[in-house]
């Protein structure tokens, strides 16, 4: 029962992704082009929107529902983060998806999601493997 | 109402509802929104081979694996019962390049069947944009340390430089992808 919220929360963006086209490859490959606004829509005011909560949820110090401070750990920098966010780049312009939107496309009925999503877990392998050897 | 949730939602409506998941999982469970992770969890439950990176609780981040079959729920649900137009709206610019350089003729669904449809597995373009496409997402991602959703959206809301910098990579990595990787596969 501790997971109902989660599941809940995880429904409502699935149906915001997919109403929204976000997972679709062709919405992708018209951002890439920068042939409409709809994609670069999505994200920014998804930002704007999350950047203004979190500023409301530090400035009045919210707690969680269950009372405890909300604590955001920062993210620190190092050279897997371009090197690998290129690759993940390069991947996002071929699939036309990032990790949510795969998912969102198993639940539509995209047979090929599970391919793509297979495929996704074999790379998440393969570089926790190698994840020694790579440059940071 | 009902025609309004059964057609494309615009982004001034997608957009900022997405922006909400952020305060609401901080809300529900102090958790920041990342996806990409759901996909190591799985590493670490199904193949953990020993390794290092992938030897934790995984159990303790049960619930990102829960709000991802939600994620998968949502999209059945947003698909298939909330109904769906047969061609995605994409601009006819687009239609025209992908018409052009990638001789597509197919735009019904959400991705061209020329590319994704289950039998491409049998050429190069299966496992060009099903296999190497999938790959270099789990890949990059964990490489990375998140997506779109950990980096762009979470991390820049959070103001966090270091996700800039990711989100510049991706970028640079689709437009790398699509400007100068696709003119020579097709």
């Amino acid at each position: 029962m501790k997971y109902l919220k989660y599941l809940v929360l995880g429904t409502l963006f699935g149906i915001i992704l997919t109403k929204s086209e976000v997972i679709s490859w062709f919405r992708i490959q018209e951002m890439f082009r920068f042939q409409a606004f709809h994609m670069y829509g999505v994200i920014g005011s998804a930002i704007v929107v999350g950047m203004i909560s979190i500023q409301l949820i530090k400035r009045n110090h919210l707690k969680t529902m269950s009372g405890e401070p909300i604590v955001i750990a920062d993210k620190k920098f190092n050279h897997g983060i371009w090197i690998g966010g290129f690759i993940f780049g390069l991947g996002w312009a071929i699939t036309g998806a990032c990790p949510g939107p795969l998912f969102a496309q198993l639940g539509s009925g995209v047979g090929g999601a599970a391919v793509m999503i297979l495929a996704a877990l074999a790379g998440t392998w393969t570089y926790s493997a190698l994840r020694e050897k790579l440059p940071y | 109402m009902l025609e309004l949730l059964q057609n494309p939602w615009p982004w001034y409506v997608a957009g900022p509802l997405i922006g909400l998941t952020v305060p609401a999982l901080l809300l529900v469970g102090n958790k920041a929104l990342g996806i990409s992770s759901s996909l190591r969890h799985v590493c670490a439950a199904c193949v953990p081979a020993g390794i290092p990176f992938l030897t934790y609780n995984w159990r303790a981040e049960m619930w990102n694996l829960v709000f991802v079959l939600g994620i998968a729920l949502g999209g059945f649900l947003g698909y298939q019962v909330m109904g769906h137009p047969e061609v995605v709206g994409i601009s006819p610019e687009t239609v025209h390049d992908l018409k052009t350089q990638l001789h597509l003729t197919d735009f019904t669904g959400l991705l061209p069947r020329e590319l994704f449809a289950l039998d491409n597995l049998a050429n190069w373009k299966g496992w060009v944009f099903m296999v190497l496409g999938g790959f270099l997402v789990g890949f990059g991602t964990r490489y990375a340390g998140g997506c779109t959703s950990g980096h762009a959206i979470s991390g820049l809301s959070n103001l966090q430089w270091v996700s800039l910098v990711a989100v510049i990579g991706f970028f640079a990595g689709g437009l790398v992808m699509t400007w100068v990787v696709y003119p020579l596969l097709f």
